[in-house]
């Protein structure tokens, strides 16, 4: 346990407006629901990001081409895009990849990713708590296959933990020859999952003493973004509901009158702020490589999860019918929402975590 | 916080602790000497226990005195006066009242009582009838308070009564400090579900209270009041350390009792352990924004969670308990000096705890509070709100 700062300092502040002008600008639920019926172009949208703001480069050191930020404003980026359901590849390549690559030190290939000319994203689940190698080395080039990746379609390099004869390897492939990407309807199209095959693939091989260790470490830190995100996501929610069941009028008064509504938001609100300090709290402790960040990360993805869950479905049903219409944006919230539950393990699997953390066994 | 001003302020402390001998000086007498040196409340004025700074810089005065070992407060005694009627006295008395009340009230010579709630003014507070009426420099007061902590050793009590029964009922309340050694006060004690009586209803008749004891302006009783209930909330729902309060307690049971551990009820506990976590981390950053300004309604969102989970956990501990939970330590009668919410065993816990949604603002009042004044969302019908208090139904 350690004080932190709980609230938006002055740089985070101005990092949170840019990204939501940015955002406000180009990111539109018309565009987004339109995602879930044909391919979009979202490239333009990530060149924007990376190119305008330079989100991609924020955990990588101002050495190699980044901005030596940390995960509080990583957070905060992700935060914004959970706001908007940007549909960008940050989580995937600027936090998980980019914090694998950083313990692995291959230098040109953040470099790159930095600067965004390069995308990358790591061949593991979605909804892993950890890696579990599902490919092997063969003298033919690498082969096995990688379900329910997310990010990974809009990937130019794609991280692979693959058994060799004398352990873990990490190893960087190249869409292409060998390589089959398959991106099915996932449930949230705002960032469709694929599922990879790899039979005899070329690779380049990335030295790093423990393979495992980087990738996993890649995991948490999107693990505590990931927070960040559903934090945004509940904000949009409890925002628009809010807003809605003001002017919505039934029985002569404004829904938001009716104390049946009133109380729901009240603890919706209370919710979101506690989802907000758990999530501030993992960011800061984990950018600070402190010891309490294994408990936080755990405390903060059994929370929030949920709460975004909360939000999205108190969104539906307190809009009533337009609630579940296609045309109104709360199911694409919904959706996302709801897969974020899962991502990197959801909350039941992150409470198991935890209480070996906290020394709580369950027997 | 400014480093000459810390220096300045550590230096205070250290002069005082230089001047006595903690080894032999009394409680009373050594933080009469703390407020002599203004290192009572920091953010009172100077003269009144305080040095006019930011409340920012309490913390550190009461570590720096923990660390020396000086004599502290009593814990979980005076609350009602250290938070309640102390900053009202501070705000709102005049310089003869903070003069008079503010030391006596601090050294824990004079504890403090509330007589707020009646039989009929409970979430509805405004909605007092015990009336106070003038003759000359006296007040007369005759009514029935409920609901009151520490009657029967208070020596003095903070009393909202109406003045005017013909304004409409918030505009005619006055606020008084009442001597509770007077003839006319009768407390009774009032037996709860937890088998003991922390509570007493105050019965009034013709309590003689002096003007010069009457805080605010007549008919500003409503404001006043008002004041000192939103720093009751934030005292009931304020931050504490990891694992503390009823998730404590079970965490503990579950480590010491590997037999009653149950694989459903573990994945309970983490999700308590969580939110306890959670609460208590929003309790932190609460504080963080509140650190320079005044408490607001946000403070009711840690009362509601607080009273949530402990509702919630105690329930749970009987449970885990296993057939102890079907045990009780003890149903006498008793009258306690201070309340411990997490004392005693697991039934009282469990007991105890259904009053956190009661007292200090229902949850029900709470979550209408977050609504209208955090969220802005259209305030209850108030039928009574312009009516005269005297024909309002009751």
């Amino acid at each position: 346990m350690t004080t932190v700062e709980m609230l938006d300092t002055d740089t985070e502040q101005q990092l949170r407006a840019a990204v939501r002008k940015l955002l406000s600008q180009r990111v539109e639920p018309r565009w987004l629901a339109a995602g879930y019926d044909g391919p979009t172009d979202r490239g333009p949208l990530w060149r924007a990001l990376t190119g305008e703001i330079g989100v991609a480069g924020l955990l990588v050191a101002e050495q190699h081409g980044g901005a030596g930020a940390g995960m509080r404003e990583a957070a905060v980026v992700a935060e914004e895009i959970g706001r908007t359901l940007a549909p960008v590849p940050f989580l995937a390549s600027a936090v998980v990849a980019t914090v694998a690559l950083a313990r692995a030190g291959d230098h040109d290939l953040l470099t790159r990713l930095a600067s965004g000319e390069s995308t990358a994203a790591v061949a593991t689940s979605f909804a892993a708590v950890d890696v579990r190698p599902a490919v092997t080395v063969e003298p033919s080039g690498l082969t096995g296959a990688i379900t329910t990746v997310a990010g990974v379609e809009m990937a130019d390099v794609i991280l692979v933990a693959a058994k060799a004869a004398d352990g873990i390897e990490l190893h960087a492939v190249t869409p292409g020859r060998g390589v089959t990407i398959t991106t099915g309807p996932s449930l949230d199209m705002t960032r469709p999952i694929s599922d990879v095959v790899l039979a005899a693939a070329p690779s380049r091989r990335i030295e790093v003493p423990d393979a495992i260790d980087a990738l996993n470490r890649g995991l948490r830190a999107g693990a505590v973004a990931l927070a960040g995100e559903q934090v945004g996501v509940a904000r949009w929610c409890f925002d628009t509901t809010l807003q809605y069941v003001k002017q919505r009028v039934q029985f002569g008064r404004p829904i938001g009158s009716f104390q049946a509504i009133k109380h729901r938001l009240a603890d919706l609100w209370v919710e979101i702020n506690q989802a907000e300090a758990a999530a501030r709290y993992a960011a800061d402790v984990l950018g600070r490589d402190h010891s309490d960040s294994d408990i936080a990360t755990a405390v903060a993805q059994s929370y929030c999860g949920t709460v975004a869950v909360h939000a999205a479905e108190e969104c539906v049903q307190l809009h009533g019918g337009i609630g579940m219409t296609w045309e109104h944006p709360a199911h694409l919230y919904l959706n996302r929402a709801k897969a974020d539950e899962l991502a990197f393990g959801n909350p039941y699997q992150h409470r198991s975590r935890l209480a070996g953390l906290v020394d709580l066994p369950p027997r | 916080m400014a480093e000459d001003v810390t220096a300045d302020l550590l230096r205070r402390i250290q002069d005082l602790l230089d001047s006595v001998d903690l080894d032999s000086i009394g409680r009373e007498d050594f933080l009469a000497a703390r407020y002599d040196a203004g290192l009572a409340w920091v953010r009172f004025p100077v003269g009144f226990g305080g040095l006019a700074m930011p409340a920012e810089y309490q913390p550190l005065v009461e570590t720096r005195f923990q660390e020396a070992g000086a004599p502290g407060q009593l814990p979980g005694r005076n609350g009602i006066g250290r938070g309640m009627a102390a900053p009202t006295i501070a705000a709102v008395g005049t310089d003869a009242q903070r003069t008079r009340l503010l030391r006596p009230l601090w050294t824990g010579a004079e504890e403090y009582c509330q007589l707020f709630s009646e039989p009929g003014a409970g979430s509805d507070l405004a909605a007092v009838a015990t009336r106070a009426v003038r003759d000359g420099d006296t007040w007369i007061v005759n009514g029935q308070k409920v609901w009151t902590s520490s009657a029967h050793t208070a020596r003095r009590a903070i009393l909202v009564a109406r003045t005017d029964i013909d304004a409409p009922k918030h505009r005619g309340l006055t606020y008084f400090i009442c001597d509770m050694t007077d003839p006319g006060i009768d407390v009774r004690p009032l037996r709860q579900i937890t088998g003991e009586a922390e509570f007493n209803e105050v019965f009034l008749t013709d309590v003689r209270i002096p003007d010069t004891d009457r805080i605010g302006a007549v008919g500003e009783g409503w404001r006043v009041a008002t004041l000192t209930l939103n720093n009751e909330r934030v005292a009931i729902g304020g931050g504490v350390p990891r694992e503390q309060g009823m998730i404590g307690k079970v965490a503990q049971m579950w480590r010491e009792h590997p037999e009653l551990r149950d694989p459903a009820m573990h994945d309970q506990l983490m999700a308590y352990w969580v939110e306890a976590e959670v609460a208590r981390l929003a309790a932190e950053r609460l504080g963080q924004r509140l650190a320079a300004g005044q408490p607001g309604p946000e403070g009711s969102a840690m009362k509601l969670t607080f009273a949530r989970l402990a509702q919630a956990i105690s329930g749970f501990e009987v449970q885990l308990a296993g057939a102890d939970g079907l045990r009780y330590d003890d149903w006498t009668m008793r009258r306690p000096d201070s309340v411990d919410f997490t004392g005693r065993g697991p039934g009282y816990r469990y007991l105890r705890a259904k009053g956190n949604s009661i007292e200090g603002g229902t949850s029900e009042i709470l979550r209408n509070l977050i609504a209208e004044r955090v969220l802005g969302l259209p305030p209850e019908q108030r039928v009574d709100k312009d009516v005269s208090w005297k024909d309002v139904r009751r």
